[in-house]
């Protein structure tokens, strides 16, 4: 089974990079650009039973390792 | 006092933290290398600086979850003290041990310099030769070390005096130099026997190597475990 993780800040968090390639953008002229957020995209294959198991596991590694719940929301999508 | 410096794959701070505990106690410390088993019985247990495991997904996210980081949790919980440096102080808050992140420097730039820092609690294991409010310099040499965390999260930790260093913002000094929130340099748990800080104390404690200010946290943490 593949899953796609995809990890974001959350709202209120300061996300420099995000603003530097907005600035970037500005100078090559994409003016209408308001606002730039990055995060991360994950790949993950595993083996799992049914969906709902998988789900589960994705879920927890997210909590224990992928994401930082002080700073990070994740979605996880099965593919 | 008998320390413990875990060595991690990418940590490049470790043997500053020996030269600098064994000056001061008199005592060499134990190196002990990620993939060792158990932590022999000691007083301090030191996370050094570096990029434990190429700092990959984020900086101290792997350390955080290495068998060797769980023995060091266990201690934490008997009593040990810990002390987090740099990297350290991102291992920690990535354990939980330590409240909020540290995320990329405002400037997106790795800053090595010397930064003023002022003394928000001289009454702490790891800070009591020091003076309330006294201004001192030690060196900084991050790119992840923008301190974050909540409102509600900032107010109680200030609230509970866990602040420990501060960016010295006011008139003279060298002001914040990532983005820290609230110009938090330095943290220490509710127990008092857990802190961590981005700036290098045991870089600054040998006059040959451009300053003293850093010697009286390992002078600090003698006096109080011996």
């Amino acid at each position: 089974m593949k899953a796609r993780i995809t990890v974001t800040l959350k709202n209120g968090v300061l996300d420099p990079q995000g603003r530097a390639i907005a600035n970037a953008l500005h100078s090559l002229g994409f003016g209408g650009v308001e606002d730039v957020r990055q995060g991360k995209l994950i790949e993950v294959e595993l083996k799992a039973a049914d969906e709902t198991s998988a789900k589960t596991e994705l879920d927890a590694m997210c909590r224990q390792l992928l994401a930082n719940p002080v700073i990070e929301n994740y979605r996880v999508e099965l593919l | 006092m008998k320390a413990a410096v875990i060595v991690f794959p990418g940590s490049n701070c470790d043997r500053d933290a020996a030269v600098t505990l064994e000056a001061v106690t008199g005592v060499k410390p134990a190196m002990i290398w990620h993939g060792d088993e158990a932590l022999p019985k000691v007083d301090l247990i030191v996370l050094p600086g570096g990029f434990s495991y190429g700092d990959y997904l984020r900086s101290g996210a792997m350390a955080a979850q290495s068998p060797i980081v769980r023995a060091v949790k266990a201690e934490a919980e008997r009593g040990v003290a810990v002390l987090g440096i740099c990297n350290g102080f991102q291992i920690l808050t990535e354990t939980g041990l330590l409240p909020g992140a540290l995320m990329r420097n405002s400037g997106l730039n790795f800053i090595c310099r010397d930064v003023d820092l002022t003394v928000e609690r001289a009454d702490t294991a790891f800070t009591n030769a020091y003076t309330q409010g006294e201004r001192v310099t030690i060196p900084i040499a991050h790119k992840d070390g923008s301190y974050f965390a909540d409102d509600e999260t900032l107010d109680r930790i200030e609230g509970e005096g866990q602040v420990v260093f501060r960016y010295a913002t006011a008139e003279g000094g060298s002001g914040n130099p990532n983005g820290s929130r609230r110009d938090i340099a330095g943290l220490i748990d509710r127990t008092g026997r857990i802190m961590g800080l981005m700036p290098h104390p045991e870089r600054a404690a040998d006059a040959a190597l451009g300053g003293i200010d850093g010697r009286r946290l390992f002078e600090s943490l003698t006096r109080t475990l011996n």
